[in-house]
């Protein structure tokens, strides 16, 4: 068990060097000068030399790596180029957003995607379950970003009822100490507040959430229809529970673990998507950051957020990974 | 058992119908979008902007499905629009089977450190946000149709490699290649000669999925900007353009969105449905 875990860190670990190593070369062999656009158009060739030896653009490659990484290893992920602050303060500022944004809809996922299954498996071979088919091929077909599109147009445009841009609503006054806004809001007991906070992240998190909700619809009604064709829930049906009791109390603790895999692997998927999703709703997250980073040609700050989408990525895998180990009987003393 | 099997068969046909049906339609459309549009879909009718479609009451009968704030033709951007989405479609979806079947034979076939360096590559890549690093390639190379289509292909085909890479594996200890090999062929055209048509059904249904991905991706590049020249139409910037005035012209959006979301769900359906049609089971 634990010569597992330490393996499993090791590999972790191995692979967040592989996606620093690639996207420190992938960024610095952009074309465009990221100094000359930092600068007036009249600036000398002395300025320019000036500014890259600031930001230590005047060294090689490799130099410029050990470099970062060493700062890294300090908590120094350097300094934006184009807000002029350190990245570190930029990208956590920014992660709170994110984070709540993607448990919401990993939240809703859980709920709407177990509720669906669970409807399937107690009409199942009914028309209910063949709908209930239907709509999950849909929402598994098309992307996130076009749901949020899709929502944008019914819920922000035809029937107006959430917001479909921004955080919270800009005139409102905020009492918060942290950047968790929903979580802090509960903990003050803001209630108008938090409801503000919901009614702009309930679009975007749906749409997140509605391609994993089908996914784990899909898989948990799979396994609950095989696990109802075992001889132990024959057997508690014959001593007479109802089949509410029989699926939710007998069948769903066995059918439940290839579910909570998966969940973890799409988990990584879903936070992902919310790049897009954030610039789709103007959501202030890290991932709207991130693309405004690129935009700019701000390599420190791009160089931040994708580490720590890839530690974020890498982190959830890890921990789903030794979870199923502990959740799997057969697993845990191996 | 054996009608439920059928009714399964039943639905998997319609299903492969209808999508392969708008997808000819749609491919069609965008091929003859020269000819038959009605307007040049860069002419810009500044008396005319945002003109509602056709049905609508205040509408210019000249323009069909309206105009966007600058007076150019919805219907006619959509149809070159789609020039670009099928463009992408398919030389990045084969460019990127290639490549990951490839590389999944490669490491499923060939195993040992092979295997092992593909496969850490794999984990390298699923480490990384995609929408993320296409914006990030795509920063790099500069925007152009070239550009996304290399991002595509950078990215997306660990899809391939991951399944074909398990397949070979399964092929590879099958007795088939055991003989093919005691007859004296050798390592590499055992591979391509012996396993690829084996696998070749599940790299088709990939394929097909990588379009609507690759149809996709293109729109969300365009959809920020980073895609081809502004002035060439794309579903992704006619939907950029349609979510800003989306209060004032809301079929500059709906349009494009509606092409955009049928093509990404008919590629979708069209391989879930050719997964079905190639299922030894459900034949």
């Amino acid at each position: 068990m634990l010569q597992r875990t330490l393996m499993r860190l090791a590999t972790t670990l191995v692979t967040l060097f592989g996606v620093a190593v690639i996207v420190f070369v992938v960024i610095r062999v952009v074309p465009g000068d990221p100094i000359a656009m930092m600068l007036p158009p009249m600036a000398t060739p002395e300025d320019i030399q000036r500014l890259k030896a600031l930001y230590g653009l005047d060294k090689s490659i490799a130099e410029q790596f050990f470099i970062w990484l060493g700062g890294v290893l300090h908590g120094d992920f350097g300094t934006s180029i184009t807000m002029r602050q350190p990245v570190l303060g930029l990208v956590l500022g920014r992660l709170p957003a994110t984070l709540e944004l993607s448990v919401m809809a990993l939240v809703i996922a859980v709920i709407w995607g177990g509720a669906l299954a669970l409807a399937g498996t107690r009409w199942r071979g009914s028309k209910a379950e063949a709908a209930i088919d239907v709509g999950n091929g849909m929402a598994l077909s098309v992307p996130d970003f076009l749901w949020g599109l899709v929502l944008i147009l019914f819920f922000g445009v035809l029937w107006p009822v959430f917001h479909i841009s921004g955080r919270v609503s800009p005139s409102l006054e905020l009492p918060f100490t942290t950047n968790f806004y929903l979580f802090e809001s509960v903990l003050r007991l803001r209630f108008d507040l938090w409801a503000d906070i919901v009614s702009h992240m309930f679009m975007p998190a749906l749409a997140l959430a509605f391609p994993l909700a089908a996914i784990i619809a899909q898989l948990l009604k799979q396994s609950l229809k095989e696990t109802m064709h075992l001889d132990y829930v024959t057997l508690s049906r014959t001593k007479g529970y109802g089949e509410n009791h029989v699926i939710t109390r007998e069948a769903l603790p066995n059918a439940i673990l290839p579910t909570l895999t998966l969940v973890g692997v799409q988990f990584t998927f879903l936070i992902g998507g919310t790049v897009i999703i954030e610039r789709l709703f103007s959501y202030e997250g890290l991932g709207n950051m991130a693309i405004d980073a690129v935009i700019n040609r701000d390599l420190p700050l791009i160089q931040g957020i994708v580490i720590l989408f890839a530690v974020i990525f890498t982190g959830v895998n890890l921990i789903v990974d030794l979870l199923y180990t502990v959740l799997n009987p057969r697993l845990r003393h191996a | 058992m054996l009608d439920g099997r059928g009714k399964t068969r039943r639905r998997a046909g319609a299903r492969l119908w209808l999508s392969a049906g708008w997808l000819v339609l749609a491919l069609g459309a965008a091929l003859l979008a020269p000819w038959i549009a009605p307007h040049d879909p860069l002419a810009q009718d500044l008396f005319a902007g945002r003109m509602p479609p056709i049905w609508v009451q205040g509408a210019d009968p000249l323009y069909w499905l309206g105009t966007d704030s600058l007076g150019r033709d919805v219907l006619s951007r959509i149809l070159h629009g789609g020039r670009v989405a099928f463009a992408v479609a398919l030389v990045a979806g084969v460019a990127t089977a290639a490549l990951g079947a490839l590389l999944g034979l490669l490491a499923g076939f060939y195993r040992g450190w092979v295997d092992v360096l593909i496969s850490r590559f794999i984990d390298i890549w699923m480490a990384f946000p995609p929408v993320l690093f296409s914006i990030l390639l795509i920063a790099v190379m500069g925007p152009g149709l070239t550009s996304i289509i290399i991002a595509i292909v950078v990215i997306d085909w660990t899809r391939f490699a991951r399944v074909v890479r398990a397949e070979a594996m399964g092929q590879g200890a099958m007795d088939y290649v055991a003989s093919a090999q005691v007859a004296g062929r050798g390592r590499f055209s055992t591979m391509i000669v012996e396993i690829l048509p084996n696998v070749l059904p599940t790299i088709v249904v990939l394929l097909t999925l990588e379009m609507g991905i690759a149809v996709i991706v293109e729109a969300i590049l365009s959809f920020v900007n980073l895609s081809i020249s502004t002035d060439s139409p794309t579903w992704g910037s006619m939907i950029a353009e349609g979510r800003t005035s989306i209060h004032q012209a809301w079929w500059v959006l709906v349009f494009p969105l509606i092409a955009l979301f049928l093509t990404v769900l008919s590629f979708s359906q069209l391989g879930e449905g050719l997964k079905d049609r190639f299922d030894p089971v459900l034949r």
